[in-house]
């Protein structure tokens, strides 16, 4: 457990930088809204269309989000060049990533917290009757979007073109994760609501598979 | 010192290009021209598709040398951030590179046969589907590299995202398996018996093109050893210029 100590410390700053300002929430969080009121204009969105295509929305939404709120996660330490001191202390590279990875999940979360109402009303889903199996999906789903996110971010702060770089990375990589969750939100959605066992299954597959390969491959995105 | 470095590099090259098999070569080519050959002369006419069936003696090996490519730069990426020595990263990019080429004449090919036989180009089945993901994951495994000026830096960045990705194929081909078989689809030509010639022309096509796709691979491993090594030599003469 030399893990969790660093982790939880590393964790503690993350939040506490991110709530001191809450930037990146915000912008997260209106970036979303913005491009669910935009989605409903490429097509007028009666109720059966809205469980159709809502979910996808939904989690298209939070992918393009996290392609972009994800980028400053490293980037914000080459400011004043604080990942090298990071990397002095004596603990596991690995803790670096797995703070930031659960720092990011924590941030998209409570961002959706605040995004589901609103997603709810505007397109006129019930989404309390399923709430539990829900949160379920979105938490499944989230730790992909953060975990392969926090990795990409790793890489693309230290190329050109960054910003452009990690949407490009990251959101062909998801396209598993994006079809489960959005697939296995839509079964929520059916009448009568089912949870899909070998979507959210797969979806937890990809979680578990890229924790480990970052676990095993993650640092060495962090020494110099 | 430095009358060391430039006959190192001078003394390997004359072998290198001596040994630079033209044998091989002539080979690969013989056999890349009898698989053409066996692919349309030797092969069976295919009875309801007709003459464009026989594009799939390209097509299928295609994709699966393409794989192999892929597999290679999965291999050498772990190869690599184990051992650090850029030979493997070399190995990585020669091979991802050429997977791209292959998996790019497996959806041109594609639309070629689709056309005529289900009669639309592009349909979003699932191999379709996940060879074109496949194909846009390497596609920015090499838009990645060159984003990166460093060698080591691009090396270590690359490797970590080529192994990424590497674990996302089969994620790719069974999610997308999934969620085409949930949905309505093309009947496409149910698996059945495949008659032994053809099986074996395939295979002889599949052997030639793996052929190429060793060569190829050679081929620019030697180049990326070039640019290498032109790197070098251009550090150095700025470091000499500096100094005098």
């Amino acid at each position: 457990m030399a893990l969790l100590r660093p982790t939880t410390i590393l964790l503690g700053k993350e939040l506490r930088s991110e709530f001191r300002t809450r930037e990146l929430l915000t912008t997260t969080w209106v970036f979303v809204l913005t491009v669910l009121v935009l989605f409903s204009f490429t097509f007028d969105p009666t109720q059966a269309e809205s469980r159709r295509f809502g979910p996808g929305l939904l989690w298209l939404a939070l992918l393009f989000a996290g392609s972009l709120m994800l980028h400053p996660s490293f980037a914000r330490e080459q400011v004043n060049d604080t990942l090298a001191a990071l990397r002095m202390a004596p603990i596991e590279p690995v803790s670096i990533l797995a703070a930031k990875i659960l720092a990011n999940l924590c941030f998209l979360l409570v961002a959706e917290v605040f995004l589901l109402p609103i997603f709810a009303v505007i397109y006129n889903l019930s989404l309390v009757p399923i709430l539990g199996q829900l949160v379920l999906v979105l938490l499944l789903g989230t730790l992909a979007l953060s975990t392969v996110g926090t990795v990409f971010s790793a890489i693309s702060s230290q190329a050109r073109m960054r910003e452009l770089l990690l949407p490009l990375l990251l959101l062909p990589l998801l396209a598993p994760a994006l079809i489960a969750s959005t697939e296995a939100t839509r079964g929520l959605l059916e009448d009568p609501p089912a949870l899909s066992l070998e979507w959210t299954g797969l979806l937890a597959a990809f979680d578990i598979i890229f924790l480990t390969v970052t676990w095993l491959f993650g640092e060495y995105l962090l020494d110099e | 010192m430095r009358q060391d470095t430039t006959s190192v590099v001078e003394s390997k090259e004359p072998q290198k290009r001596g040994g630079m098999g033209v044998a091989e070569t002539l080979g690969v080519a013989l056999l890349i021209g009898f698989a053409g050959y066996a692919a349309l002369f030797i092969a069976p006419t295919e009875r309801t598709m007709g003459i464009i069936q026989r594009i799939f003696y390209f097509h299928v090996p295609s994709a699966w040398t393409g794989f192999v490519a892929f597999f290679i730069t999965f291999v050498a990426s772990i190869a690599y951030l184990r051992s650090r020595k850029l030979k493997w990263d070399r190995l990585a990019v020669s091979a991802a590179e050429i997977g791209v080429a292959f998996f790019t004449i497996v959806l041109i090919t594609g639309p070629i046969w689709a056309r005529p036989v289900w009669g639309i180009w592009w349909t979003w089945d699932a191999r379709l589907t996940s060879s074109f993901v496949l194909w846009l994951l390497f596609v920015c495994y090499l838009l990645l590299r060159r984003l990166v000026d460093e060698p080591e830096r691009r090396a270590v960045l690359s490797a970590v995202f080529g192994i990424f990705a590497s674990f996302d194929i089969p994620l790719v081909y069974f999610s997308i398996w999934l969620f085409r078989t949930q949905h309505p689809q093309p009947v496409i030509g149910a698996g059945g018996s495949l008659d032994p010639r053809m099986r074996n022309v395939l295979l002889i096509c599949w052997a030639a093109l793996l052929g190429v796709m060793v060569l190829l691979i050679r081929q620019r491993y030697r180049l990326e050893t070039l640019r290498h090594k032109v790197e070098e030599l251009r550090t150095e003469s700025a470091r000499r210029s500096d100094w005098a």
